[in-house]
């Protein structure tokens, strides 16, 4: 039944930085977006992955997409590893991963109708197929996702945010895939449409068995749909750990201060709540703290926290964190 | 949850207007919208019937005259100034050129030089330059600075310069023009697009496209040229005028179409050059179409730049 579909492990992804106006020649500095990111995913399953902007959750679903060239490291899909395979070869598992995006109205080419934008997976991976049954399959997964069939001639700016990100998940969902990676599906839809988009992930999922990989930089969203749920923080995993586990007895201080800024929709508890603040910016993922890299904003640090980076140790039920002193 | 779930649910709308969902209903595309703001912008409708003009004028004009463009009337020549003056009892509607030739005929025929040099001239250059800096913008890294290096450095050469030798050398005739026109005209136009390009590539929907593993050169015929086709267009409009002055210029120097053929450039000119024996009707006609067109194909590019680009999209 738990199946794993995906394995990454201790994945890299380093960008090429130079400061504006050096020399063609000068060494560029090496921006560590990724750093050793290790998880795995089970069939059906969905994996929530928080953290502040910046911290490389995108950078992260598009490393695992190959979408981005990898430093270091392995993402390994269904048996194979996908790391360094070519275009070409690559292809045949673009059908089984895809992916929806945060900004609905911008995944979508606003010169083609979404009919065509829903069939394009399909024609892709499918050259063969007739008109008539691209057709009937396009109308078939805007049923699903809840936009009428026989819109198919409407052009993308004649919806709204959240009728867009459904048409998103339809051309997500045409092909069949076994993961859909989602990028901050939510983050740019009002609060109520949030909550339809999620649910329709969520009924998506146990209809079809797709498994999810969920990405949010706030907690509460996250905790509605995922199976378990992963911290990073500057391009590092704090904390995994499944759903209730994590907030209920969240480890890591970092995952600590996310949930404490979490708002209670009750307004006497809100009141009565210490909010955790993370004072100081995120420091920069061109020059991480040595050590553990969250120590600078860290309220336990001690001094040993500088010199040692800590690893991700399992503390039972499935709860792994990277702290020295949890 | 739960009542969301009944907002949700695919099923519902399945009964409820099973009817109404048979008829597929029509989308307005991007186009549409902009065809009818341009079709609102009076100076531009204006200036595109009298560009129609202009054009039925060269392909039909010489159905209206008896004279061609080459046979010289010996009697008028000498006398011009008193003889020749356009006239439309005797049917040379713009007089005669200094050669005692038909002007209504030669420009008519000047006219269809001019738009051709115009037009083919922007389209190769539009569609060599749209290849190329759609090709340079979306792989970007070191292709793209190659290439942009080398537009660079063909751009830094004076380009009336290599015109003017390439005549000299290989001799004057209008395919000549072509190749020196379309040597250099497609050099910004590559820019324009290589830079619209690099803003369109980092939209999400071109990311969709790759993940979902379109092949690079779909997505640039797909989603990136069609979302350039506004830039491109409007840029193509402003192209043609210019196409025009250059290869008037041309002519003016004398480096251009050789006789018996002539373009406007070649028509003002001769127009100029005899001014001072006051015939200045052989001066007036070709400018005034020179102008007229010129103005024309200026207010549509700005109508279609309007009309594509509403709020800077
Ligand atoms: S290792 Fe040290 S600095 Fe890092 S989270 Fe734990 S206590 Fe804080």
């Amino acid at each position: 039944m738990t199946e794993t579909i995906l394995k990454v492990d201790d994945l890299k992804v380093w960008f090429d930085v130079k400061k504006p106006g050096a020399m063609p020649w000068t060494r560029p500095r090496k921006l560590k977006a990724v750093d050793g990111v290790s998880f795995e995913l089970n069939a059906g399953e969905t994996l929530g992955i928080v953290g502040e902007s910046g911290c490389g959750k995108s950078t992260l679903a598009r490393a695992v997409m190959q979408m981005v060239p990898i430093e270091a490291g392995s993402v390994v899909w269904l048996g194979d590893d996908l790391t360094g395979l070519d275009t070409r070869r690559m292809r045949p598992h673009r059908k089984e991963m895809q992916m929806i995006f945060q900004d609905p109205l911008a995944s979508l080419n606003p010169r083609m109708t979404i009919g065509q934008i829903v069939a394009e997976p399909l024609k892709t991976h499918f050259p063969g197929l007739s008109a008539a049954k691209v057709k009937a399959r396009v109308q078939d997964v805007l049923d699903t996702v809840g936009i009428l069939p026989n819109l198919v001639n409407r052009y993308p700016h004649e919806f709204s945010g959240g009728q867009c990100q459904r048409i998103g998940i339809a051309r997500a969902l045409i092909v069949d895939p076994q993961l859909i990676i989602c990028d901050e599906p939510v983050s740019a839809l009002d609060v109520s449409i949030q909550a339809q988009v999620i649910n329709l992930l969520m009924d998506l999922q146990k209809e079809t068995g797709v498994a999810l990989i969920f990405i949010a930089h706030d907690l509460s969203v996250v905790k509605h749909i995922s199976d378990r749920v992963m911290v990073l923080y500057l391009g590092n995993v704090m904390e995994i750990a499944p759903a209730a586990e994590l907030y209920d007895r969240p480890l890591h201080p970092y995952t600590e201060a996310l949930i404490s800024a979490v708002p209670i929709p009750d307004p006497v508890l809100e009141r009565q709540k210490q909010v955790m603040l993370l004072d100081l910016d995120l420091p920069s993922p061109l020059d991480p703290p040595s050590g553990c890299v969250f120590r600078t904003r860290c309220p336990i640090a001690e001094p040993g926290c500088a010199q040692v980076k800590p690893v991700l140790a399992d503390k039972g039920r499935e709860h792994l964190v990277a702290c020295h002193l949890r | 949850m739960s009542n969301g779930m009944a907002i949700l649910n695919p099923q519902q709308p399945r009964t409820a207007a099973m009817a109404e969902r048979m008829a597929e209903v029509k989308g307005r595309s991007l186009w549409a919208d902009a065809r009818a703001r341009f079709l609102r912008n009076k100076a531009a409708m204006v200036s595109v019937g009298v560009l129609g003009a202009v054009f039925i004028f060269a392909f039909f004009g010489h159905l209206v005259t008896p004279y061609d463009n080459e046979t010289i009337d010996w009697n008028v020549l000498g006398k011009v100034k008193e003889l020749g003056k356009p006239s439309l009892a005797n049917g040379h509607y713009f007089g005669y050129d200094d050669s005692g030739r038909d002007l209504f005929a030669r420009v008519v025929q000047g006219t269809q030089v001019s738009l051709m040099v115009g037009v083919i001239g922007a389209a190769i250059a539009v569609i060599v330059g749209t290849i190329y800096g759609a090709v340079a913008g979306y792989i970007g890294g070191r292709v793209d600075s190659i290439m942009m290096r080398f537009v660079d450095i063909a751009m830094s050469v004076p380009y009336m310069f290599v015109l003017i030798l390439l005549l000299v050398v290989f001799g004057r005739s209008i395919e000549m023009i072509f190749v020196g026109i379309g040597l250099t005209a497609w050099l910004d136009m590559s820019r324009i697009v290589r830079g619209q390009t690099l803003s369109i590539k980092n939209k999400e929907f071109i990311e969709a496209a790759v993940a979902t593993g379109v092949p690079s050169f779909t997505i640039i015929r797909r989603h990136v040229v069609p979302n350039l086709l506004g830039v491109v267009v409007v840029y193509a409009t402003l192209l043609v005028p210019q196409m025009i002055l250059t290869e008037s210029f041309i002519s003016f120097l004398g480096l251009g179409v050789q006789e018996p053929l002539t373009s406007w450039g070649a028509l003002i000119s001769e127009g100029t050059s005899t001014m001072n024996y006051g015939t200045l009707w052989q001066l007036f006609f070709p400018l005034a179409f020179f102008v007229v067109t010129i103005f024309a194909f200026f207010f549509i590019g700005d109508g279609l730049r309007d009309a594509l680009d509403p709020k800077d999209r």
